[in-house]
């Protein structure tokens, strides 16, 4: 009975989707107010039935009821209850019912903070945020209902995915959804402002905090899924370029500019069509992400099962939704005027230059993502577009953003002049490059001068946000000026901090990571970046859904004892595949990371061993950067009473 | 202002190149040795190791090199075509066994049956890798004069037959006239 | 079930199907530098069997031959393009990660200067042409109040 309830709050959340999308949009062009204010209940009512839907299929997985066929497929007995919780996002359809209900989430926190909007305005936005709703309840009912039934029952499921059974994989996919699916809530206040024709500081000041928000959630689920890659999959990377991974990163990128491009269109009142334009962009990636992730477009090692109805289906959802956002862009944006004027020195061109960078990176990836596809689609071969090529292409990009970045806070809005910017910076210039080499020098000795410009620069960011603020703070009463800085500035010195933190992490392992593939025999060690690693047992271990050969391994320096790493090797009963469960010896300036093979002849494995220096600067880089986003959504100016639009 | 229908534009493309790629499958990848001459190879014959095997061998007809193996299990649902196709006589079909042993390929041929003119033993891999093999089952046709004519990898069906070895065979064979 | 008995058939199962597992044979070269060239190169080819990894890291069958070919290749003392080119011949620039320069692939190696040079260009015209519009009708008083504001409001 449960699964079959949990399908009919589905039909009625399609069929109030319906009408959320439909009766305010009309309600807007009639300017009938009765008609707007069905908005607001209808998103209510479509969330609770979205969560009723959610909950049966979390009820289902629980009581493991093999008759569901979504639930034989990817749950198990044995299962513990916490996987078999988040068994229900493991596979796509309850993947896509998740992403339903945080879409419908998103909607309600809309219809709650909306207070001080005009009610044409947030009824449309809710108007769209409830057409993209029906866009995916339709396509989970169509092509992808988790609630079908298998019959006969099955006795015992399959098992969820043995490299999703992990804490990690528990929260990455909601975090990153709530990042992906945020986006439309900046995007359903771009097409609101291009249906009214104009957008003023006011709009700028509610759409900004969801766009904040989404870029927050967006961050924090890319880093996650980087950390779990890089201890689950037992080969030690952090980033594949995996066209999966590159879905996610794109939003990413275009958001980044937006924040930035509506930071200029806030404060000065230009970039006003650019602004919707990245508030479009950042979903329709988000969108496409989803098409290239279960249409089976491309290979990848994240994709989901494909059915070609279900590539069929997105890509005509896509291109409705996004094509008609662009078709409204190029018919209206025309008309929307942008006023401050700003000269070719100033913070508006460097903020100006970063957009069209990120956007360039953001570009380059997506033509190396869909280029083999491209090549297959004109006859002209099959290649493989990989990480080499990303590199090489994106390093430049990076190494020039970040190098503008530093200067981009110190400037004037409007106007400056190259001495002033010149006076105010060289020290911290000065400072960086020797602080930046000096910092090479004594921890690796000569360095290849690629590495030394990027870590330079990463001390550049860092230093310059520093500057910033001290310039900031003045020589007198500086405690004051400090009570008085809005909290939004903080957070962007602490994003920008976390930038280069991020900078100097990437370049510094990716030169210096050191690995090899050894065998060793219970009591035998190797050496390895001055740390002796010695196998001192073997055991076998027995978990609730798995058995694992699991290896004792003591790291020393010189004769004392720096750690003992317990790396394994899993075999779990549903799956033909091993899995590698990584012993790491984790620390601020160095991971130590052991990963086991195979099994040799006479209690000795092969494994191999990893020093990666710094690697965890490149997370600690990212929570940095949503921490500063997070510090600047509490800015006092988005909370406070906001008068109307007329 | 046209400016502003841009990205409109550039959508479109993009749309139309993800529907095309819609229609083709990521993971089939073409062999580059379509239309040049297949490796040379000089290998034991599996059921007289002490007789060599080579491409000279094949040449003169038109042949299918089909290669199997005793522990892979899509060749075992190959298997009753690949003798379909021998028995029909359309082509010559030769066999490459891949990276197996020989008692367990011989036990396999015994109990299903062996439509193999001659099997060649590529017991290392070595040649399949000239060939560029992926795995087993894969089969070559090859023209009379021993160039790579067609590719198929994984089990050879009748529809592959019927829409693409068949009509290629023909041409092989109206050209010879 | 006897501890040992199950230990070992963990174990036999862990030997017979180590599929999709970071490969991890024990290769050793004399010349710390060919180790490090046959490191890159691993690195830098696709498996093709199972196509998401590099053939450094993948277990599969085929992945296994073709990394002792490369080594067998490499301790001939062949040079990485023999060794790239042996790989082309026989699977093709699929094969490849760092997809090769030739005419089908300018487009994807010069994207990036090509994508920096148009964004730019369009910026460039678009602010430009903002600009003139902006600059005929001089401030009048009520718009000089608005910017003295908004002047203010950075200063905040």
């Amino acid at each position: 009975m449960i699964p079959e309830f949990g399908n009919f709050a589905l039909v009625m959340a399609l069929g109030i989707a319906l009408v959320q999308s439909i009766v305010p949009l009309v309600g807007a062009v009639q300017n009938n107010s009765r008609m707007m204010a069905v908005a607001v209940p209808a998103a209510r009512l479509q969330f609770v039935c979205v969560a009723i839907s959610f909950l049966c299929l979390t009820i289902s997985f629980i009581q493991n009821d093999f008759s569901v066929l979504y639930v034989a497929k990817n749950s198990n007995s044995l299962l513990p209850l916490h996987y078999r919780i988040s068994a229900v996002w493991g596979s796509h359809e309850g993947s896509l019912l998740l992403w339903a209900l945080i879409l419908s989430g998103w909607t309600i926190a809309v219809s709650i903070f909306k207070k001080s909007l005009p009610l044409t305005l947030s009824s449309r936005v809710l108007a769209i945020l409830g057409i993209i709703s029906v866009g995916f309840l339709l396509f989970l009912l169509l092509t992808s209902n988790p609630f079908l039934r298998l019959f006969p029952a099955a006795a015992e499921g399959n098992d969820l995915n043995p490299l999703l059974q992990d804490p990690g994989l528990i929260f990455h996919p909601p975090i990153l959804y709530m990042g992906y699916v945020g986006l439309a809530v900046p995007f359903a206040f771009a097409i609101a402002a291009l249906l009214q024709g104009r957008i003023d500081a006011s709009w700028t000041r509610w759409s900004r905090p969801w766009a904040l928000v989404a870029w927050i959630f967006l961050t924090l689920g890319i880093a996650l899924g980087s950390w779990w890659a890089y201890y689950e999959l037992g080969w030690g990377g952090w980033w594949f370029w995996d066209p999966v991974e590159n879905a996610s990163f794109m939003p990413w990128l275009v958001t980044t500019a937006l924040l930035h491009s509506l930071a200029v269109t806030e404060q000065r009142n230009t970039f006003k069509a650019w602004t919707l334009l990245l508030s479009i962009f950042g979903f329709s990636l988000s969108l496409l992400g989803t098409f290239l992730v279960r249409s089976g477009v491309l290979v990848s090692v994240h994709a989901f099962a494909t059915d070609p109805a279900r590539g069929v289906f997105i890509l005509i959802f896509l291109a409705f939704v996004i094509g008609s956002a662009l078709f409204l862009y190029a018919w209206r944006a025309s008309a929307i005027i942008s006023l401050g004027r700003f000269s070719a020195l100033s913070r508006e061109t460097l903020l100006l230059i970063n957009n069209v960078l990120l956007l360039v990176a953001c570009a380059t990836i997506l033509v190396g993502t869909l280029y083999p596809l491209f090549m297959d689609a004109m006859q002209l071969g099959k290649i493989s577009v990989g990480p080499p090529y990303f590199d090489k292409v994106f390093a430049p990009l990076m190494l020039l953003l970040v190098f503008v970045l530093g200067f981009g806070p110190m400037t004037h809005w409007r106007k400056d002049t190259f001495k002033n910017l010149i006076n105010r910076l060289l020290k911290s210039a000065l400072i960086s490059a020797l602080l930046g080499m000096a910092f090479v020098l004594l921890i690796f000795g000569p360095a290849p001068l690629l590495t030394t410009l990027a870590v330079v620069l990463g001390v550049w960011v860092i230093a310059s946000s520093l500057a910033t603020f001290k310039n900031h703070l003045g020589k007198d009463k500086p405690l004051d000026r400090l009570r008085l800085l809005p909290l939004a500035y903080f957070g962007m010195l602490v994003a920008h901090i976390g930038v280069g933190v991020f900078i100097i992490g990437v370049t510094l392992v990716s030169t210096y990571e050191q690995s090899e593939t050894v065998r060793l025999a219970v009591g035998e060690s190797y050496t390895l970046a001055n740390r002796r690693f010695e196998l001192a047992d073997l055991t076998s271990v027995q978990g609730p859904n798995y058995n694992a050969e699991q290896a004792t391994i003591k790291i020393f320096r010189g004769d004392h004892l720096v750690s003992t790493q317990f790396p394994e090797k899993r075999f779990y009963h549903s799956s033909s595949q091993p899995m590698t469960e990584a012993g790491i010896d984790a620390g601020l300036f160095r991971d130590f990371y052991i990963s086991l093979g195979e099994p040799q002849q006479g209690n000795a494995w092969t494994m191999r061993l990893n020093y990666k220096p710094f690697v965890r600067w490149i997370w600690l880089g990212a929570l940095l950067m949503a921490f500063g986003g997070l510090l600047a959504v509490l800015d006092r100016r988005y909370r406070k009473k906001q008068e109307g639009a007329n | 202002m046209w400016r502003f229908t841009l990205p409109l534009m550039g959508f479109g493309l993009l749309v139309l190149i993800l529907a095309i790629g819609l229609t083709q499958d990521p993971s089939e990848v073409p062999s580059p040795l379509i239309g040049k001459p297949a490796p040379e190879f000089e290998l034991p014959r599996l059921h007289d190791p002490s007789q060599n095997l080579s491409l000279a061998d094949l040449k003169g007809e038109i042949t299918l090199l089909n290669v199997w193996a005793s522990w892979c299990e899509s060749c075992r649902v190959e298997h009753p075509f690949i003798s379909e196709i021998a028995a029909s006589g359309a082509v010559a079909v030769y066999g490459l066994n891949y990276k197996d042993e020989r008692g367990e390929a011989l036990k396999w041929l015994k109990a299903l049956g062996d439509p193999y003119q001659a099997i060649a033993v590529d017991q290392d891999g070595r040649v399949a890798i000239d060939f560029g093999v992926y795995g087993a089952p894969e089969s070559y046709l090859l023209d009379q004069n021993g160039v790579i004519v067609y590719k198929k990898i994984g089990p050879i069906t009748a529809r592959d037959w019927k829409e693409d070895v068949s009509p290629l065979i023909q041409q092989l064979r109206d050209k010879q006239l | 079930m006897n501890r040992k008995l199950f230990r070992w058939i963990v174990l036999f199962l862990l030997m017979a199907i180590s599929h999709a597992l970071p490969a991890q044979q024990v290769v050793t070269f004399e010349n710390p530098e060919t180790k490090q060239r046959y490191e890159n190169l691993l690195e830098n080819l696709r498996c093709l069997v199972c196509q998401n990894q590099a053939l450094s890291d993948s277990n599969a069958g085929l992945a296994n031959d073709l990394r002792v070919e490369v080594e067998r290749m490499l301790r001939q003392g062949e040079s990485d393009q023999q060794v790239v080119d042996f790989l082309v011949d026989r699977y093709g620039d699929f094969v490849l990660y760092d997809p090769p320069l030739k005419t089908s692939t300018y487009l994807l190696w010069f994207a990036p200067l090509l994508l920096l040079i148009l964004f730019s260009v369009s910026m460039i015209t678009y602010f430009r042409h903002q600009k003139t519009i902006m600059t005929e009708p001089p401030l009048d008083c009520k718009q000089r109040a608005r910017a003295a504001d908004l002047l203010n409001d950075v200063d905040q």
